[in-house]
């Protein structure tokens, strides 16, 4: 996916040299100590965000998606990054020394994870966690950053703020705890907002109000948001933009629309087939699956990562890799049957 | 199902945990997870019981097959009556009911192999004679959940969340139960896993006729493969259907609101939150109907009177005060 470099495919971003995206990311490259070796969770990934957008990146677990959002805060330890360029506001987060590296997290990046529980400090009081991150990033005194972090709460839609700001995480339930991790993330005003699954471990009428917030958030505070997910539904709704990640490979991406409505990968295709309520399902009867399970991300297969599991595999695909296609401006794919020179049944839609 | 006798059958089950301070409000408080369940299952039937963390599903589902004891109430199990049960007799009974747990990582023992975790109830019920019978038995249900017989010589760690909870299928089945508790059998998978696992319980509920409480918060997952639903909240029951009528016409403001607030995979505007606040704490539940605090459509009455689960149409139930009744709307 990535030889062919990161700002060919989106055309638009590398165009318009005067209006660069906000995070560029070329061939990324992350690894993780393995048992024999190194494995390569992110192997070869460009995409890029533009100012204002939502854009989520989907997929299984170990897909690498959540090693993206942590490698774009320079936080994959005990992981390393192994390759790549991670534009952000001009400058290669990966040249920057860790001092530089630290004013960034938290301060122009912010991050909201999928356990607040495990993510917030179990004995300090909420309010005190919001005020933590104002006097590192903005200097505050005690006294100011106490009343802006009550200012926060109530921004993010806490009820009663000046009194929860006093409680403890475990006096708070799954929901609250989530907006007290969005007002650390917006403290310092950040730029990109990274939420990492920020519904999954919440109840689904808790879940329609934090995205609720989220789209507010963005709205309000011109934020750009990288949308980790592995809910197909929290993506057609909430996200501009979207990139299909497998097995450390991007390999669909578009905006939401088009892909819900013409899915090109037969990853895609089979993923959103296989949702109960989505595509292919039909109440009381068995689902369309994906036959087989996701590579060890190890040792993955040779070619093309999903051919193993693949219908409309040829045979191209276990001996090359699939290069990316742009089937149409702002939209690419990853596949032989898109690529015009593969010889394939042709570049339409695939059986 | 309709005439004959359900295969479960629950009447007033209630159950209380005591608390000791912390976040549930002081000393000598108790979280009331069950507040009264009239629950009827059916032979060969599936019925979903979807609800939200603390509606006490869990609870329930541990119940009825008595790894909770209730505190009030009754179960029958095939005209049984398993709270009357001497230790001995319910033993012997137990392989006919059975639970899948949610987490595949902590239900498995890590350092059993997988043809021993398989094998153990059938050695307990004394259900084969000798090694190589087991053997043979547990080969046979690797495969029924599709893994390869090789599995039961490995360690749970060897496996992904998918497979291992195709091994606690297969110890789930293996003593040819007629009802199980799959107690949010896909929520720790990734959803083309899930669709899997959804398909095999599926085939099993076919080719077995096996009955299942299906405890789950995806109103989707439900869905696909529930004849019945029941919708929990805060302990009670507040609404029961055949699940097409449910997803079709949900009549409990709840209910509508846990549909309206399931996104679908279909892009488009953005749904609003269909309910602000959270549910109450299970120690303090409301008065009168407990949702009536967060309920779009509440009247002052609804504080007061508790109402009861009543047939409208049919076979669908709901208790509203609001709905279905004559001088509503």
């Amino acid at each position: 996916m990535s030889r062919s470099g990161a700002g060919a495919p989106r055309g638009r971003a590398a165009a318009l040299p005067s209006m660069p995206a906000l995070l560029q990311i070329e061939n990324l490259q992350v690894h993780y100590p393995g048992v024999a070796g190194p494995v390569r969770a992110v192997d070869g990934l460009s995409f890029g965000l533009e100012r204002g957008e939502t854009y989520a990146l989907v997929g299984e677990s170990g897909c690498g998606k959540s090693a993206t959002a942590l490698a774009i805060l320079r936080l994959v330890e005990p992981g390393w990054i192994a390759g790549g360029r991670l534009w952000f506001e001009g400058r290669d987060l990966l040249e920057l020394r860790e001092r530089e590296m630290r004013a960034i997290r938290g301060g122009r990046i912010g991050i909201v994870f999928q356990e607040p529980a495990a993510a917030l400090n179990p004995v300090m009081r909420a309010g005190s966690q919001v005020a933590e991150a104002l006097r590192i990033h903005k200097r505050l005194s005690r006294k100011a950053a106490r009343a802006e972090a009550v200012r926060l709460l109530g921004v993010v839609a806490l009820p009663d703020p000046e009194r929860q700001a006093r409680a403890y995480p475990h006096e708070l339930s799954g929901g609250m705890m989530q907006r007290v991790m969005l007002a650390i993330a917006l403290s310092c005003g950040p730029a990109l907002l990274i939420a990492d699954e920020p519904t999954t471990a919440l109840d689904v009428t808790i879940q329609a109000q934090i995205l609720a917030l989220l789209r507010r958030l963005r709205a309000e505070l011109q934020l750009t948001v990288l949308l980790i997910t592995h809910d197909l539904g929290v993506v057609a709704e909430n996200a501009d933009r979207v990139g299909v990640m497998y097995a450390g490979r991007l390999v669909e991406e578009a905006s939401v629309a088009r892909l819900f409505a013409e899915p090109h990968h037969p990853y895609t295709r089979a993923l959103l087939r296989s949702l109960p309520g989505g595509s292919g399902a039909t109440a009381g009867r068995r689902l369309p699956t994906i036959p087989g399970s996701v590579p060890d991300p190890a040792s993955p297969p040779p070619g093309c990562r999903f051919h193993p599991r693949c219908p409309a595999v040829f045979d191209p695909c276990a001996r090359r890799e699939p290069a990316e296609i742009e089937v149409e401006p702002g939209r690419r794919v990853a596949c032989f049957l898109h690529d015009p020179r593969a010889g394939a049944a042709g570049p339409g839609t695939g059986p | 199902m309709t005439g004959a006798p359900p295969l479960v059958a629950t009447r007033g089950l209630r159950k209380a945990f005591a608390l000791r301070g912390g976040r549930w409000g002081g000393a000598g408080g108790a979280a009331q997870a069950v507040r009264g369940v009239d629950l009827d299952i059916g032979a060969a039937e599936c019925v979903g019981l979807v609800g939200e963390s603390g509606s006490g599903k869990s609870t329930l589902g541990r119940m009825l097959i008595r790894l909770i004891e209730p505190d009030a109430g009754s179960i029958h199990f095939d005209g049984v009556d398993l709270l009357a049960l001497a230790p001995r007799e319910l033993r012997r009974l137990r392989r006919q009911f059975q639970i899948v747990f949610q987490d595949p990582y902590g239900s498995l023992n890590p350092r059993m192999r997988v043809g021993s975790a398989i094998g153990e109830p059938l050695a307990i019920h004394k259900l084969v004679r000798g090694a190589a019978e087991r053997r043979e038995r547990v080969a046979r249900l690797l495969e029924q959940v599709g893994l390869d017989p090789a599995a039961a010589a490995r360690y749970p760690h060897e496996f992904s969340g998918g497979q291992r909870q195709r091994i606690g299928i297969a110890r789930a089945i293996a003593c040819s139960p007629r009802f199980i508790v799959a107690d949010e059998p896909v929520s720790a998978l990734d959803p083309p896993v899930q669709a899997q696992i959804i398909n095999l319980l599926f085939d099993l509920k076919e080719q077995l006729a096996l009955s299942y409480l299906f405890i789950a918060h995806d109103l989707r997952l439900v869905r696909q493969i529930c004849d019945r639903v029941a919708v929990m909240y805060l302990g009670r029951i507040v609404e029961e259907a055949p699940a097409a009528e449910l997803y079709r016409e949900p009549l409990h403001p709840y209910t509508r609101a846990l549909l309206a607030s399931t996104p679908t995979p279909r892009p488009g505007p953005p749904t609003p939150p269909a309910l602000a606040g959270e549910p109450a704490s299970p120690a303090s539940p409301p008065s009168g109907c407990a949702f009536h605090p967060r309920c779009p459509i509440a009247e002052p009455r609804c504080a007061r009177t508790t109402p009861p689960l009543l047939a409208i149409a049919g076979r669908h139930k709901v208790a509203c005060l609001l709905v279905g009744s004559p001088d509503s709307k």
